[in-house]
């Protein structure tokens, strides 16, 4: 067999299937879960919602609980989303591993971002 | 890598420019290449929809500046536009959300037949589609 490591390493997919189809599947739950839960408590509230209304639906302990988990599966989910779309359509590996590298700043970044504005509320 | 797998032939049959554009792609395909469409478009827009939720949320203040983002406009950008992006973001996060939810009644119920694939995707298509044009409406000020 011929030397397919090092760098004549051959880059295939990432290689963990399974894995990421079910946390791509429950993460995909956990964020309808939420729309769910944000929308009906929108619907519920009654009369006009101003910011006293819309801020009050995410200062409650457990939606707090609820929105951090979901921070996190977001970051997951898109990870495994947009990584796998650079992996079927962008093929020069320099140019996959920059793509790679920019969605895991962006993603932390802007994970970072949305639980900093959660846990000031 | 085997010896084997070293040798498959590679089609390359398909040019982008040539050929997708005449390509007639069934609705399951529509719903699969929209899918993908949807969560890049968020996956770019990701920084705007917190600083959405950011203002939102923040304070008295910040939620008049962020209602006035739509209304007014934002720094140089019209109001008019901003609107356009976040009914963009509508369409997407409802086509992402009932083809997501698709995916999921598929793998549990084992439902993988070529005509539920269809029906299923026409159902998905204007559903969202459907939907966003309401939530457009309301948010264009047409009722």
């Amino acid at each position: 067999m011929s030397v397919n490591y090092g760098s004549k390493r051959t880059v295939v997919g990432a290689g963990y299937g399974f894995r990421d189809w079910l946390a791509q599947r429950v993460t995909g739950a956990l964020m309808a879960l939420f729309t769910v839960v944000v929308l009906a408590q929108v619907i519920l509230t009654s009369g006009p919602i101003g910011y006293e209304e819309w801020a009050g639906i995410f200062a409650s302990q457990p939606m707090k609980f609820l929105t951090f988990a979901v921070i996190v599966a977001l970051l997951w989910h898109v990870w495994v989303g947009v990584r796998d779309i650079w992996m079927d359509y962008i093929k020069p590996v320099g140019v996959r591993l920059a793509l790679h590298v920019f969605s895991i700043v962006w993603l932390t970044g802007c994970a970072g971002w949305a639980v900093q504005v959660l846990w000031r509320l | 890598m085997t010896e084997l797998a070293k040798k498959r032939p590679e089609f390359r049959n398909i040019n982008a420019l040539q050929d997708l554009p005449t390509y007639r792609l069934p609705p399951a395909g529509w719903v699969s290449i929209l899918h993908r469409i949807s969560g890049l478009l968020m996956f770019l827009l990701m920084p705007l929809i917190i600083w959405m939720f950011d203002n939102s949320i923040s304070s008295e203040f910040s939620y008049a500046k962020f209602a006035a983002a739509f209304n007014v406009g934002l720094g140089f950008v019209p109001g008019w536009f901003m609107k356009l992006v976040a009914l963009a973001l509508i369409w997407a996060y409802l086509h992402h959300f009932i083809a997501g939810l698709r995916h999921l009644y598929m793998d549990m119920c084992h439902a993988v037949s070529k005509e539920f694939g269809k029906s299923s995707a026409i159902v998905t298509l204007s559903l969202s589609i459907g939907l966003t044009v309401v939530l457009g409406a309301k948010l264009f000020g047409i009722y």
